[in-house]
């Protein structure tokens, strides 16, 4: 059985540095859906010791509220990752991202370790999950085997600072350097029925285009956006939680085509728009991220 | 466990402590510098001793530098000071010694 919490809501991704410890105590007083809890990048290479103790105790002993604690650990082309997913799953994460996946195998090496280390601490097997960061153009056109490789597996994200390195370009801010693995990484994730987070967003000074670059990832598709500030928590979930109005309309979709069916008519129309049973899936998952967003209360 | 070099894990930020071991002569000498001491000294105190205790530390000396750092800090600045001055950084025993 698939766990329980491999589609829970995920709409901000707030990264948060294992290395200062003022960073991690309190993080759930901002709302994220999911913290990670960085022993990656962030972290200096001669503190990456230093990190796992911080995150261990934090794992253990701070109530992050509901808030899911996902832990971004170290490559596998470094001599860190193995116990980084020890103190993982010691700690009990909720989720570990795996920096730069390139394939499928990628993420068996990494769920042979997590099932080794489930056993050696006494956690259920199964119930670390696991998420993909795509860095490279190698892991962008891997994309549907990565997202079809494990079944802890909840879904990707693209990491747009090393992939645009190695597309041998840079961060423009216009997006247009994205555009590819952007498209092709949501199509995998949707193929796979799995999720699809966009990269962060680091210009702290430019909320405006940020907040355009969150409306167009939603239009894309995409389930959420990894973070760097907590300024940018309200922004994601404003745009990414429906609206009354789609809520409404949504709601209307539902019932009418349920009715609809009844009496034998396929196609007719809500508010001057012509619906018919393509619309059914998309209206219900409206209610359904509604309901999760904590901003739907209805029957349906 | 031996301490069997100075170690030091921490820094000097706000919530974070920094901690310095150094081999002992056979009994555990600890000295906190703390800006809360007179609130919290008997805490952090026990906090440290409880930490150096689970890691079966009974020489050393150790220094503490509390910057208001929460126990959950106080612990791993302690362990990671411990470990480094042993060298050891793989195959820890998280949910042990280290608890």
């Amino acid at each position: 059985m698939s766990h329980p919490n491999k589609k829970r809501l995920r709409r901000s991704m707030m990264f948060l540095n294992c290395q200062k410890p003022g960073l991690i105590k309190d993080p759930y007083i901002y709302r994220p859906d999911s913290i990670m809890l960085d022993l990656e990048d962030a972290v200096a290479e001669n503190q990456k010791d230093a990190a796992r103790y911080s995150l261990y105790h934090a794992l253990q002993e701070i109530d992050y509220r509901g808030v899911e604690r996902v832990v971004r650990i170290n490559g596998l082309d470094t001599p860190h990752w193995k116990e980084d997913i020890r103190v993982c799953v010691a700690g009990g994460a909720d989720t570990i991202r795996i920096a730069k996946t390139e394939s499928a195998r990628d993420v068996h090496t990494v769920e042979e370790y997590v099932l080794a280390a489930e056993k050696e601490f006494g956690r259920p097997e199964g119930s670390t999950l696991l998420m993909a960061a795509l860095e490279s153009c190698r892991g962008v056109l891997h994309a549907l085997e990565v997202c079809e490789s494990s079944d802890r597996l909840i879904g990707i994200a693209l990491s747009g600072g090393d992939y645009t390195k190695d597309l041998q370009t840079v961060i423009t801010g216009t997006g247009v350097e994205l555009q590819g693995a952007r498209q092709q990484m949501i199509i995998a994730a949707r193929a796979a029925g799995v999720q699809c987070w966009d990269t962060v967003f680091t210009n702290l000074d430019a909320m405006d285009v940020f907040e355009e670059e969150v409306r167009m990832v939603k239009m894309m598709g995409f389930d959420g956006k990894s973070l760097v500030n907590p300024r940018q928590i309200a922004i994601v979930h404003k745009i990414f939680t429906p609206s009354q109005k789609e809520i409404i309309f949504a709601e209307k979709v539902v019932r009418e085509i349920e009715e609809k069916k009844a009496l034998g008519v396929g196609v007719f129309t809500v508010d001057g728009k012509m619906i018919d049973i393509a619309f059914y899936d998309g209206a219900k998952r409206t209610i359904a991220l509604a309901k999760a967003s904590g901003v739907y209360e209805g029957e349906l | 466990m031996e301490i069997k070099k100075a170690a030091m894990a921490g820094t000097l930020e706000s919530s974070d402590a920094q901690v310095t071991v150094e081999p002992g002569d056979g009994t555990v000498e600890l000295t906190i510098e703390s800006s809360v001491i007179h609130q919290f000294g008997k805490q952090i105190r026990a906090v440290i001793l409880e930490t150096l205790g689970r890691l079966e530390v009974t020489s050393a000396k150790v220094k503490v530098v509390d910057k208001g750092a929460l126990d959950c800090t106080l612990k791993a600045r302690v362990e990671c000071a411990v470990f480094r001055s042993n060298g050891r950084t793989e195959s820890l025993p998280w949910g042990g010694a280290i608890r």
